[in-house]
C-alpha cells in the first residue's frame, strides 16, 4: 500500500477521529478557561487526573458511565482549584498550572501504586463497546469510533460550547470577564464567580477527554496525556480563542498523530520524525499566525484581560 | 530590605508547612506512619555523608536550570523550555566528548565540552526567542513545543548513529572531558556520591548571573524591560533584542545544566538523562525569589526532595515528592501574593 493510499484510507480517518476526541475536549476546556481570562496550562494535568478518575470509577463500579461522570467531576474540581488559586489567590496562572501538572503527574502515579500496586498502568477496563461492530478493517474501526458515546458527546460539546459562548447570557458574561473585567464588574457581574464557573466547566470537559484517552487504550497508563494538553492549548491560541476553530485545529493535530500511526506501520524509522510533526506544525502555525496578526491581517486576538488579575 | 526578608520568611514558612502537611497526609493515606517516613527521608539525605553528596548532586542541575528560568523571568518571560535545552545540550556534550581524540588533555577537552553545552542550549532557545521578540508569539507555548521536538530529535539522533548500536546511550566521553568528583578534593566522606565540580561551577554561574543582571548595561535593561516594556520602548531601549537576549541566555544556562549528569556522573548521555531538571528549575526559580542565595537554598530543598523520594521509595511511592513540589510551589506563590497585596494596599493607603 502506498503512503498516499494509507493516508487517504478509512483507517486514517478512523485514527484521526480516535485521536481527536481528547484533543478537542482539552481544547474546549482551554477555550472556556481562557475566554474568561484565566490562562490554563493545567489542561495536561487535568487530562491525566480525569483519565485516572474515570478508570478507577469504572473498575470499582463496572460501569463505563460512572467513569465518565467521575472523570468530569475530577476535571471540574481541578479546574476549580486552579481558578481559586489564580483568581482568589492572585497567583500567576502559569505558576499554578505548572504546580497542578506536577501534582497530577506525581499524584496519578502515587494513586496507581496505592490502588493497583503498579506505577505504570491500571487494570484493563472495558470502556464503551458498540454492539455488533467487531472486525479489524478500517471501515469497522471508523464505524466503532464514530458511534462511540464519547465521540458523539465531544461533537455535541463543540456545538454546545460555541452556542453557549456566543449566544447565551452566561457565555456573554464569560467573554466580558475575559475582555473587560472592570466593566463587567461595574454592571454587576461577579467576575471571580464567573471565572470560577468557566474554568470548572472547561475542566469538566477536559476531564472527559482524559476518560476518552484511557477508555481508548482500555487502561490508564502513567503519563498517558503525553503533551496533548499543551498541543490543545496551542490549538486554542492558533484558533484565536474561538471554539469551532479550536476544535478544527485540534482535529488537524489529531490527523498529524494519525499520520504518525499509519506511517509507523509502514516504516519504523520514520517514527521519530513523525513524532515531531504535530509540534513542528504548531510552531510554524504559531509563527504564521503571530506574523499575520501583527500585520492586522486576521481577526482572532487574545482576550484583552487574559492572564490579568482583577483589582 | 526588612520587608523583603519578612516576605521571604512568610513564604518559606508557608511552603515548608504546606509541604509537611501534604507529605503527612499522603503517607498516612498510604498506610504508613508519617513521622517515621519523614525521619527516614531526613536521615537518608542530610543524616549521612553519602546522602548529602547525593542531595548536592541532584541540586546541581536544578540550580543551573533555576538560574536559567530566573534570567528569563526577569525579562518577564517564562522559559518552560529548559527541559529540551538541557536534553539537546546533554547529547551535544556527550557526542563531542566521545569524539575527541582519546588522549586529549583535560585543559583542552574540558573547555571544549563546557563550551558546547551552553551553545547547544542557546541554539535550542533561538527559535522561541525570535518568535517572541520579533513576532510576539507566546514563549510558553513555543518553548513547550521545542521540548517535545527535542524529545523526538534526541531520540532520532540517538537512533541514527549517535548511540552505541542497539542501545539508547552514547559512547563514553574521553577521560580528559570528565568533570572530577568532589571526593577528589579529599572529601573522602562523600565517597560514592555523584557530586562533582559541576556544583561549584553552578554556584559561580548563579553569582555571575546576579552580577550581570545588577551591574551590566544589557542585564539592567533586561530587568527594566521585564518591569515595563512600554516605558523601555519610550526610552529607546531595544526591547525586542533584550527579550531575545534574555531567552537565549536562559537557554545557554539551561544547557550548561547537562554538564552535571553527563560529565560529572555518567560520562555519557542516554535518553532521559537529566529529565525533570528543566521543570524543577521553574520551581527553584519561583522559590529563589530573585536572589542567588535564594536560588541555592531552593535548589537544595528540591534536591533533598528528589533524593528523599528515592530513600523512602521502598515504603512509600517516591512520587509523593513530585506532589510535594506542586504543593510547595502553590503555597509559596500564595504567600507571596498575600504579602505583595498587603504591601500594595499600604502603598495605596486604602
Amino acid at each position: 500500500m502506498s503512503f498516499l493510499a494509507a493516508v487517504l484510507s478509512a483507517t486514517m480517518l478512523a485514527q484521526t477521529l480516535r485521536m481527536a476526541v481528547p484533543y478537542v475536549c482539552a481544547g474546549l476546556g482551554g477555550v472556556w478557561s481562557e475566554r474568561s481570562g484565566v490562562v490554563n496550562i493545567a489542561l495536561e494535568g487535568i487530562l491525566l487526573a480525569g483519565g485516572l478518575a474515570g478508570v478507577v470509577a469504572h473498575v470499582a463500579t463496572g460501569s463505563a458511565w460512572t467513569g465518565v461522570a467521575a472523570g468530569a467531576i475530577v476535571g471540574a474540581a481541578i479546574g476549580a482549584l486552579h481558578a481559586v488559586i489564580v483568581v482568589r489567590g492572585r497567583v500567576d496562572a502559569i505558576v499554578s498550572g505548572l504546580a497542578v501538572n506536577l501534582a497530577a503527574a506525581g499524584g496519578t502515579r502515587f494513586l496507581l501504586r496505592t490502588l493497583y500496586d503498579s506505577s505504570s498502568n491500571s487494570p484493563p477496563v472495558e470502556g464503551f463497546r458498540v454492539a455488533g461492530l467487531g472486525g479489524g478493517s478500517g471501515v469497522a474501526l471508523l464505524a466503532r469510533t464514530a458511534l462511540d458515546p464519547l465521540t458523539l458527546a465531544t461533537a455535541a460539546l463543540v456545538a454546545g460550547t460555541a452556542w453557549t459562548m456566543l449566544r447565551t447570557r452566561f457565555g456573554l458574561r464569560v467573554r466580558a470577564c475575559g475582555e473587560e473585567p472592570a466593566a463587567a464588574a461595574a454592571v454587576g457581574v461577579d467576575v471571580p464567580r464567573v471565572r470560577l464557573a468557566a474554568v470548572s466547566l472547561g475542566g469538566a470537559i477536559c476531564g472527559l477527554g482524559g476518560v476518552a484517552l484511557a477508555y481508548d487504550q482500555h487502561q490508564f497508563q502513567s503519563g498517558m496525556s503525553g503533551g496533548r494538553g499543551f498541543i490543545a492549548l496551542a490549538a486554542v491560541v492558533l484558533s484565536g480563542w474561538r471554539p469551532g476553530r479550536a476544535a478544527a485545529a485540534c482535529v488537524a493535530f489529531a490527523a498529524l498523530d494519525a499520520v504518525q500511526i499509519v506511517v509507523q506501520d509502514q516504516a519504523r524509522a520514520a517514527g521519530y520524525a513523525a513524532q515531531m510533526l504535530p509540534y513542528l506544525a504548531a510552531l510554524v502555525a504559531l509563527w504564521v499566525i503571530a506574523r499575520r496578526r501583527g500585520q492586522g491581517a486576521i481577526a482572532g486576538r487574545p482576550p484583552a484581560a487574559l492572564g490579568k488579575a482583577i483589582d | 530590605m526588612i520587608e523583603r526578608l519578612r516576605g521571604a520568611t512568610t513564604a518559606t514558612v508557608a511552603g515548608v508547612a504546606a509541604g509537611w502537611l501534604a507529605l503527612a497526609l499522603l503517607v498516612w493515606a498510604y498506610g504508613e506512619a508519617p513521622a517515621a517516613i519523614a525521619g527516614q527521608l531526613l536521615s537518608g539525605t542530610w543524616g549521612m555523608p553519602y546522602g548529602i553528596g547525593q542531595v548536592l548532586y541532584k541540586a546541581t542541575p536544578l540550580l543551573l536550570t533555576g538560574v536559567a528560568v530566573e534570567l528569563a523571568l526577569r525579562a518577564g518571560l517564562f522559559n518552560i523550555g529548559a527541559e529540551g535545552q538541557l536534553a539537546v545540550a546533554g547529547l551535544a556534550v556527550a557526542t563531542l566528548g566521545a569524539h575527541l581524540p582519546r588522549g586529549t588533555p583535560a585543559w583542552l577537552a574540558l573547555p571544549a565540552v563546557l563550551a558546547i553545552a551552553p551553545l547547544a542550549g542557546a541554539a535550542w532557545a533561538v527559535v522561541p526567542a525570535i518568535l517572541r521578540a520579533r513576532f510576539g508569539a507566546h514563549e510558553v507555548i513555543s518553548t513547550i513545543m521545542m521540548n517535545r521536538i527535542a524529545d523526538a530529535a534526541v531520540g532520532l539522533a540517538l537512533a541514527r548513529g549517535l548511540a552505541i548500536p542497539g542501545t539508547v546511550r552514547t559512547p563514553d566521553v574521553v577521560p580528559g572531558a570528565r568533570l572530577p568528583r568532589l571526593e577528589a578534593l579529599g572529601l573522602t566522606s562523600l565517597h560514592g556520591s555523584a557530586v562533582s565540580f559541576a556544583l561549584p561551577l553552578a554556584v559561580v554561574v548563579a553569582a555571575l548571573a546576579a552580577v550581570w543582571l545588577a551591574r551590566s548595561r544589557v542585564g539592567r535593561e533586561v530587568v527594566l524591560v521585564g518591569l515595563s516594556p512600554t516605558a523601555c520602548a519610550a526610552e529607546r531601549i531595544p526591547v525586542a533584542r533584550r527579550l531575545a537576549a534574555a531567552l537565549v541566555l536562559s537557554g545557554a544556562v539551561a544547557g550548561l545544566a547537562a554538564v552535571a549528569p553527563v560529565l560529572g556522573y555518567k560520562g555519557y548521555f542516554e535518553s532521559g538523562l537529566g529529565a525533570g531538571a528543566g521543570f524543577g528549575g521553574i520551581a527553584v526559580a519561583l522559590l529563589g525569589r530573585g536572589h542567588p542565595v535564594g536560588l541555592v537554598l531552593s535548589a537544595l530543598l528540591f534536591g533533598t526532595l528528589e533524593q528523599g523520594g528515592l530513600v523512602i521509595n521502598a515504603r512509600v511511592p517516591m512520587e509523593v515528592t513530585t506532589v510535594l513540589q506542586g504543593v510547595i510551589i502553590v503555597a509559596v506563590a500564595l504567600a507571596d501574593a498575600r504579602v505583595r497585596a498587603a504591601l500594595l494596599g499600604r502603598g495605596r493607603a486604602r
